[in-house]
């Protein structure tokens, strides 16, 4: 018989990995949308940079594999790799920081391992870590949002900002450390947090301007879990681990450790909850296990935060914790049906 | 009688697609022109034919059977005369052929003479042996001869007889039309049942969206009432019908590993067979016929009918007004979660057969060509009935790291599907585990093999070296026995060259002659 | 440094004593690896390696002798079980001596040849040819394994080899393929 046998199920497939990615990018949408309002268009020249080199490298090294393209292209996980990537770098980095950053999180991050599905490390913040240690420069120059310093730049200027055709110095006064950073730096210089808090950067809860976008990553986040695109466990846990230990120790010293809500609603705590643990191929895959995960992650970005040498530890506690997956799945197996 | 049901881990709520058959009431097929029986419709032997080629037999006739203790016979659907006895195309994935019987159906369908019995007057094992003789098999899907398995709960006390009328898969709905139309049938069979294997109590499992086959048990169950049995209606959820997995709903019970229902005091009976072991108890009539489901979304007329055992698929499909779209049809014999793809439409309906569906190719991605990689999401963890991690024996299966997708229970898969269509990387996974555990099997029969090559060289190898022995052996005590007859006083030079001792012996003898004569 | 060296070389003396009492104290008879290499080749007693048997074939093989991919029966299966005991390399199967065959061959007598010399009977490793001298003789085909040694002693020469009989139960599923993938059967 030379007829090809296929085996059951016979069924209309109802999902597939472009819709899983497609309700990713949808989820991102509030949380950019405010991104950009407060910061200025300077986010999508990043966003449109990261997606384009990413497609780019991901099509090469498919060539050099000797592997279909277009398949692999279609399936928009590179896109949002890029897109997430690209929240995490400062608003007006030069192009070819998103260049070299890609180039790492598609190759070394993610083909080098065997391509979508066999990445131990989640590939955006490969690039991410990457980078930061790389360029410590250009990746600690943020900006002030529009509502603080009074304007940001607009698209156009966005644009020739990056390719470096802009005169820097016009906006070098508009250049200052994250809410997170102001606060590290702040308590190691033994500045009560009170006086920190003073400083018109800081918001009603956390940072002008990031509070609302994580709260667009909040909002993506439940838009995700309603779709069913990811599961509570990893969220819960990574929020609760980080909420348990900034209550902790804010309930110990008030005036030394910022409060909980601050840590969850400053740097990457809601995307890292929300977008980037989740990853399902660097994730750990059982329940209990995704628990177990999240909380490390939680945990570790505190202590990262508090005692470390970055002013957000998310980055850093993601690539921990998959360094840890293949233990806790191994030690997280549910019982089978018939066992003890 | 169960306080609350319990649930199973994971399940899918499938599209359920039984309206569409349930339209028409039950229909009898006609008879076609031929009835291919294959010689083996369930695990076990082959049935050996008892008639020759050209014999007319009667319908109900015994035309094959067997002497291995899992065995069922085979009987003619129709009267007719036995045209052939040859390799046919069956009803396997594999579409290769078979050995079956083929009778010229004569259109007369004469019965052979009844010989009831008055049921309630034969012994439990009188009753066992006539359902044996009737050639009942479990009419679920898996098809297990009835007879032995009633056999071995008998011998293992039974405390609850479960009577599976759930019926979860899409498209079929057999069952619940025999549920509907033969319900006073199935109470007697259960009954029947209860006698035999003498059950503390009975439960009858229904899904929920069967209310019309609800009704219709409960008003035969009020007729002619049962000893400590009680309907249940059961939440529609895929795959309740499985035995472990209605077990654990209607028990909270899991079979363990290793073991089958009988170990833990459970009996589970498909309603088909119960109707089946009634017919055959009352009026000593065999399985000769089922009731099929033909559906599907390339099928003109779906329903249900009565088939006789044979039929080729194609009488029924035309039966059935035939396909909607004839350009690219697929025919499945089962359902859409767990039936196969047929070879053709000559294969025949065997005892197995529940349901005929004819799909249109653009509705199943059944070429298996690129597929995505698996991203980890866990989809198919949570929907697994048997609480497996299919992810992990797809990594192993993929990699034929064989021993490993045993260790993470790679033969505890009951092969459902649920995790091939939650998917959204479409990896067809249940291809890869039963490509896996067909390597597995394979691997153990060469490995049995080859031992039993090894323990027949090693005992050759014993043999000739002891043969050697014994040999040489004998040769020694030859030479023994010839030197201590050379030992004999017949001369100092006979004790040092025995052809001189040959040689005084004749002198010596001519002597003792000449000596004697006088 | 003195103090160093004597401290050295009294933990060399001291291990060296461990070792030497471990050897004799926990001495395995005969050689495990050679069962287990044994376990895995097919037992067809073929000769083809060019060694008298699976069990010398074993025993090269544990001594280093003997490359892992000499075993045409065995095939590719068995050369990457062997690597997988051994821990080396996997190798291509040695061609010269042999190809594999998917389906084995078994030998069957053409009775009306046979002229009951039992010079098959004598030749046959598994014993699997019944029969007797000026009686008829049979090859038993389920114990039949392939190894073809009766064929060249036959006078009459009326022992064919022929591939096993496959049933419907012998049918394997096959892995999905993936057009594309780097998946190679091994």
């Amino acid at each position: 018989m030379s007829r090809v046998i296929v085996s059951s199920p016979y069924v209309a497939p109802g999902n597939s990995l472009k819709r899983l990615m497609i309700h990713v990018l949808v989820a991102l949408l509030p949380g950019s949308v405010a991104y950009v309002w407060f910061f200025g268009p300077g986010v999508i020249v990043n966003i449109c940079l990261a997606v384009v080199f990413a497609l780019g490298f991901e099509a090469g090294i498919l060539a050099l594999r000797g592997k279909p393209v277009m398949p692999h292209l279609t399936d928009f996980s590179a896109v949002v790799a890029a897109w997430l990537f690209a929240l995490c770098l400062p608003m007006h980095s030069p192009w070819w920081l998103v260049l070299v950053g890609m180039g790492f999180a598609m190759v070394a991050g993610k083909h080098l391992y065997g391509g979508l599905g066999f990445n131990p490390f989640n590939p955006a913040m490969v690039g991410y870590v990457v980078l930061l240690i790389s360029f410590p420069r250009e990746m600690t120059t943020w900006y002030l949002p529009g509502t603080v310093g009074g304007e940001t730049l607009g698209l156009a200027d966005s644009i020739s900002y990056s390719f470096g055709t802009a005169d820097i110095g016009r906006w070098d006064a508009l250049s200052a450390a994250t809410p997170l950073d102001q606060v590290r730096n702040g308590l190691a210089q033994g500045i009560p947090l009170s006086e920190i808090h003073g400083s018109p950067v800081f918001g009603a809860w956390g940072g002008a301007g990031w509070e609302w976008i994580s709260l667009g990553w909040l909002v993506g986040g439940l838009y995700l879990l309603a779709t069913r695109t990811i599961r509570w466990h990893i969220p819960l846990s990574l929020l609760a681990g980080l909420l348990a230990m900034s209550l902790l120790f804010y309930l110990a010293d008030p005036a030394s450790h910022a409060s909980p809500l601050f840590h969850l609603l400053s740097g990457a705590s809601m995307i890292g909850a929300f977008f980037i643990a989740t990853d399902p191929v660097s994730a750990a895959t059982t329940n209990l296990g995704r628990l177990c995960y999240g909380l490390m992650i939680g945990i570790l970005t505190y202590v990262i935060r508090t005692w470390g040498g970055y002013p957000d530890g998310v980055a850093f506690a993601v690539l921990l914790a998959n360094m840890c997956v293949p233990l806790i799945d191994y030690y997280t197996q549910p019982r089978v049906y018939g066992e003890k | 009688m169960p306080s609350r049901l319990h649930r199973f881990h994971g399940g899918l709520h499938l599209d359920g697609h039984k309206q569409e058959s349930l339209a028409r009431g039950l229909e009898q097929a006609t008879l076609p022109p031929q009835l291919v029986l294959p010689l083996r419709q369930h695990i076990g032997d082959y049935n050996k034919p008892l008639v020759e080629v050209g014999t007319r037999v009667l319908k109900g006739e015994t035309i094959a059977s067997s002497s291995s203790p899992i065995c069922a016979a085979l009987h003619a659907s129709s009267s007719g005369i036995v045209s052939a006895i040859e390799n046919r195309p069956i009803a396997h994935p594999s579409g290769q052929s078979d050995l079956c019987m083929v009778i010229d159906v004569d259109g007369k369908d004469e019965a052979t003479p009844a010989q009831a019995v008055d049921p309630h007057r034969l012994s439990a094992d009188d009753m066992l042996r006539r359902i044996g003789d009737a050639g009942i098999v479990g009419l679920g899907g898996a098809a297990f001869p009835t007879a032995p398995k009633l056999r071995r709960g008998r011998g293992n006390n039974v405390d609850t007889l479960i009577i599976n009328g759930v019926e979860c898969e899409p498209y079929i709905t057999c069952d619940d039309m025999l549920m509907r139309e033969y319900a006073d049938e199935v109470v007697r069979g259960c009954g029947f049942l209860q006698r035999m294997v003498d059950p503390r109590a009975t439960l009858i499992a229904i899904e929920d969206n069967k209310p019309e086959a609800v009704e219709a048990m409960k008003r035969a169950l009020t007729a002619q009432p049962l000893a400590a049995t009680e309907i249940v209606v059961i939440p529609t959820l895929y795959p309740s019908g499985g035995e472990k997995q209605l077990i654990q709903v209607l028990t909270g019970k899991e079979v363990p590993h290793g073991q089958l229902a009988f170990d833990i005091g459970l009996l589970c009976q498909n309603v088909g067979t119960c109707v089946a072991i009634a017919r055959a108890l009352d009026s000593g009539e065999p399985l000769i016929s089922r009731i099929v489901t033909v559906s599907g979304d390339n099928v003109a007329r779906p329903g249900n009918w009565e088939v006789r055992l044979g039929t080729p698929v194609a009488h029924l499909l035309e039966l059935a007004g035939g396909y909607r779209h004839r350009d690219e049809s697929y025919l499945i014999m089962g359902g859409p979660m767990m039936g196969f793809a047929l070879s053709g439409d000559r294969v025949p309906i065997v005892k197995a057969s529940n349901c005929i569906l004819a799909m249109r190719e653009e509705t199943i991605p059944h070429t298996p060509g690129y597929h995505d990689e698996c991203i980890r999401c866990g989809k198919c963890t949570e929907v697994c009935p048997a609480s497996l991690l299919p992810q992990q024996l797809y990594w192993h299966a993929r990699a034929r790291a064989y021993d490993r997708s045993r260790d993470f229970h790679l033969f505890d898969c009951i092969e459902c599907g649920c995790c091939s269509a939650v998917c959204p990387s479409r990896i067809p996974l249940v291809q890869y585990y039963r490509a896996a555990k067909s390597e597995i099997r394979a691997a153990q029969k060469a490995q049995f093999k080859s031992d039993r090559a090894r323990a027949r060289f090693e005992f050759r190898e014993k043999r000739l070296l002891l043969k050697k022995q014994q040999d040489e052996e004998r040769k020694r005590l030859k030479r023994e026995a010839l030197q201590k007859k050379r030992k004999l006083p017949t001369g100092e030079a006979a004790a040092s060259d025995p052809v001189q001792a040959a040689l005084a012996r004749v002198k010596e003898r001519k002597k003792a002659v000449q000596d004697e004569t006088p | 440094m003195l103090l160093a060296i004597i401290t050295i070389s009294l933990m060399a003396g001291f291990f060296g004593l461990v070792l030497g009492y471990a050897s004799i104290r926990f001495r395995v008879e005969g050689n495990p690896i050679v069962d287990q290499i044994d376990s895995l080749l097919p037992q067809t007693q073929c000769g083809q390696c060019t060694y008298a048997g699976c069990r010398p074939y074993a025993e090269a093989i544990a001594n280093g002798e003997a490359p892992i991919n000499r075993c045409p029966p065995g095939g590719q299966t068995t050369i990457v079980a062997l690597a997988d005991l051994l821990d080396t390399e996997v190798l291509e199967l040695n061609e010269e001596l042999g190809e594999h065959l998917e389906v084995p061959l078994v030998a069957v007598i053409d009775e009306q040849t046979c002229i009951g010399c039992t010079l098959c009977i004598q030749a046959c490793p598994v014993d699997a040819i019944l029969g007797a001298a000026r009686h008829m003789h049979t090859v038993i085909a389920d114990e039949c394994t392939g190894c073809k040694l009766c064929v060249p002693p036959c006078p009459v020469d009326c022992i064919d080899m022929v591939p096993e009989r496959r049933t419907i139960d012998d049918w394997k599923w096959s892995p999905p393929i993936q057009a594309g993938s780097s998946d190679h059967a091994v």
